[in-house]
């Protein structure tokens, strides 16, 4: 198998405050290939935007990656400061963020926005970044794309405008993408054009993907892989189909037992007892004990394991006859 | 565009009609002019003959009609006190007011829009720090005080710079400049900073406010998504989008400049119209005080319709009859 894009070993993110520190991001790791889109899901507060943030090196002080590394193409970045780690981002790594309304500026034109990032990372002349900026918005499905370069963000509607962001975040070529809740600021109908466009342009360009959302339909619909997240841990992590069909940690399971399918009809949805903690109230031994039907004293007692691929962060994982 | 132009020239005309109306209709308790004119020797006669003379034996409407009428034309009548026509007077005095508050704002606007910039991006510097805790004293300072000072410390102790006047002019055509020799630069220094000192910082701290707000908005964290460098950031991003409610505030400072150049003109004895307005008023010479108020008025209605058209340049979302807009 190819070498991964993006690598993640132990990651950890700090927040010191008064009141002591907390963990948003506690010893996750991951590995993404290219052409491959790795979902990460996980309630509000899961870590998950967080480790998303940590790789672009786009943490909001005082938040800061407190152990771990983190690996692009071979190259350790989570060490990486100022000017080096700006080059990085737009140009290596692109980010989309969730609410395609407030990610453009709007007093410019998206040609402009569009040449500005392509003249920063790429050495190229004016004419010829505004031809590729043409060129990306129709790779975007923008229609009339020649015309509309100089419109103002203002004059398209929602669904074209996180097209115009996610040409925005691919316009020089990046290897990864870290699209942060792409869909969930868009209707229901533009959410499955814009995962499809996403998984084209990844399958096209051999992009690595890392799509963040809570939302297990957009992870069933576009991830390869999905990683599991609960309190600032990896729960759970694996091949999509596995993971979905055959969950192996209690709380992937009850995940996926309370969401919603048209194939049941009105049948009442399953409910997880209880609520992610606190991230200053993280339990001692496995996290997710206190709401685990199967908790035993060793899940109070001893953290859950870490983990590797395929594998879940349990003492006691389901196993795959349990299930069907 | 031209549509709206017209709409806002319009509605400055009706402004103008309206501050001239309260004007006007203000002077009439101020006092009777015809009292100082005649000083203590005066009969029943005199007044009677003055009154009509001046016309102020007409009902208010008329006076009132006739002074627009005449204003319209750049007519403004004769001063009392002077007996020359106000137009001419005015014209005399207008250069200095408006060199004095030209280099006052665009001092006020320049260091104003650097120093918030710089105090927004460096917010928790050290010299950030300290500029806004001077900027301070600007806000709270009245201005004749900080006249007085700069007065002590630059003309008294230090001899540096003049304590009054214009300094030497250059005449060009009707316009006197003091812009030209170095004793009317030197004397330009103390008058403008005490009269730009309030509206820079007031513009100062609008501008680090506003860019601390425009800093958090999602679309500067994906210009940083996608590594631009900060430069690109914070003055291409950001300040434009900082300077859209700024221009607002910019345009009504920069005509207060001009009208609270009265202060600054009395402090320093600058040949002005502000000057020029507070002996008017201590001799109620009606026609100057009315020419004077309109003549300010007409300075803060243009202003503010630059400010109007300067929108169209900034903000996109107002070009509304651009093709494929809302």
């Amino acid at each position: 198998m190819s070498e991964p894009v993006l690598s993640i070993r132990g990651l950890s993110v700090e927040i010191p405050s008064r009141t002591g520190t907390v963990k948003p991001v506690d010893g996750v790791s991951y590995d993404i290939r290219a052409g491959e889109i790795l979902g990460v899901v996980g309630e509000s507060g899961a870590g998950k935007s967080m480790a998303g943030n940590a790789v672009i090196g786009l943490l909001t002080p005082p938040a800061h990656i407190a152990a771990g590394e983190i690996w692009l193409n071979g190259t350790r970045i989570d060490a990486l400061q100022g000017e080096d780690m700006r080059r990085l981002r737009g140009k290596k790594i692109g980010m989309v963020f969730q609410d395609p309304l407030t990610s453009l500026n709007p007093l410019l034109s998206i040609g402009d926005q569009l040449s500005e990032t392509m003249l920063t990372h790429l050495d190229i002349s004016r004419n010829e970044a505004r031809k590729r900026s043409i060129a990306a918005l129709e790779e975007v499905g923008i229609p009339g794309a020649a015309e509309r370069i100089d419109s103002y963000p203002h004059e398209f509607s929602g669904g074209m405008r996180q097209r115009v962001v996610i040409a925005l975040a691919l316009c020089a070529e990046p290897s990864l993408i870290i699209a942060d809740e792409p869909t969930t600021a868009l209707d229901v109908s533009v959410q499955a054009q814009i995962i499809a466009l996403l998984k084209r342009l990844c399958r096209e360009r051999g992009t690595a993907v890392m799509l963040i959302t809570h939302d297990m339909g957009v992870i069933a619909e576009a991830a390869d892989r999905v990683a599991v997240m609960y309190a600032g841990r990896l729960a759970e992590l694996g091949n999509v189909r596995d993971v979905l069909t055959a969950p192996r940690h209690p709380y992937t399971q009850g995940l996926m037992a309370s969401t919603p399918l048209a194939s049941q009809g009105k049948a009442r949805l399953h409910q997880i007892e209880g609520a992610m903690p606190r991230l200053n109230k993280v339990p001692e031994g496995c996290p997710f004990h206190p709401r685990c039907t199967f908790a035993q004293d060793k899940c109070r007692a001893a953290p859950s394991p870490q983990i590797t691929d395929g594998a879940a962060a349990c003492w006691f994982p389901i196993a795959a006859e349990k299930v069907s | 565009m031209l549509a709206f132009i017209i709409r806002r020239v319009l509605q400055s005309a009706l402004v103008l009609l309206i501050v001239g109306l309260t004007a006007f209709s203000m002077f009439r308790f101020v006092g009777d002019p015809v009292d100082n004119m005649l000083g203590q020797e005066r009969t029943a006669q005199d007044i009677e003959r003055l009154r009509e003379q001046l016309g102020l034996d007409q009902s208010f409407p008329v006076q009132y009609y006739k002074f627009l009428s005449e204003a319209a034309q750049g007519n403004f009548g004769v001063s009392y006190r002077q007996g020359r026509p106000v137009a001419e007077i005015l014209l005399e005095r207008a250069p200095a007011t408006l060199e004095l508050a030209a280099v006052s704002g665009l001092l006020a606007i320049a260091l104003g829009i650097a120093f918030g910039v710089f105090t927004a991006i460096r917010r928790n510097g050290f010299l950030a720090n300290f500029i806004m805790s001077a900027s301070l004293i600007g806000v709270s300072l009245p201005t004749f005080l900080i006249g007085i000072l700069l007065i002590y410390v630059f003309s008294v102790e230090l001899g540096w710079l003049p304590s009054f006047g214009r300094g030497e002019t250059v005449q060009i055509g009707f316009w006197s400049t003091g812009l030209l020799t170095a004793s009317g630069l030197k004397a330009l220094i103390l008058p403008s900073i005490t009269l730009g000192l309030y509206q820079m910082t007031l513009i100062m701290r609008l501008v680090r406010s506003e860019m601390l707000e425009v800093l958090r908005q999602d679309y500067i964290r994906f210009a940083r998504a996608r590594g631009l460098r900060d430069r690109a950031i914070n003055f291409r991003h950001a300040l434009k989008n900082t300077m859209v409610p700024v221009i607002t505030v910019i345009g009504l400072q920069v005509g207060a400049i001009i009208a609270f150049a009265i202060i600054t003109e009395t402090v320093f004895q600058w040949p002005g119209v502000g000057l020029l307005f507070i002996n008017a008023v201590q001799f109620v010479d009606i026609p100057v005080m009315a020419a004077y108020l309109m003549l300010i008025s007409v300075m803060f209605v243009g202003i503010n319709l630059i400010v109007d058209i300067l929108y169209f340049f900034i903000d996109p979302r107002l070009r509304v009859d651009r093709a494929g807009g809302h």
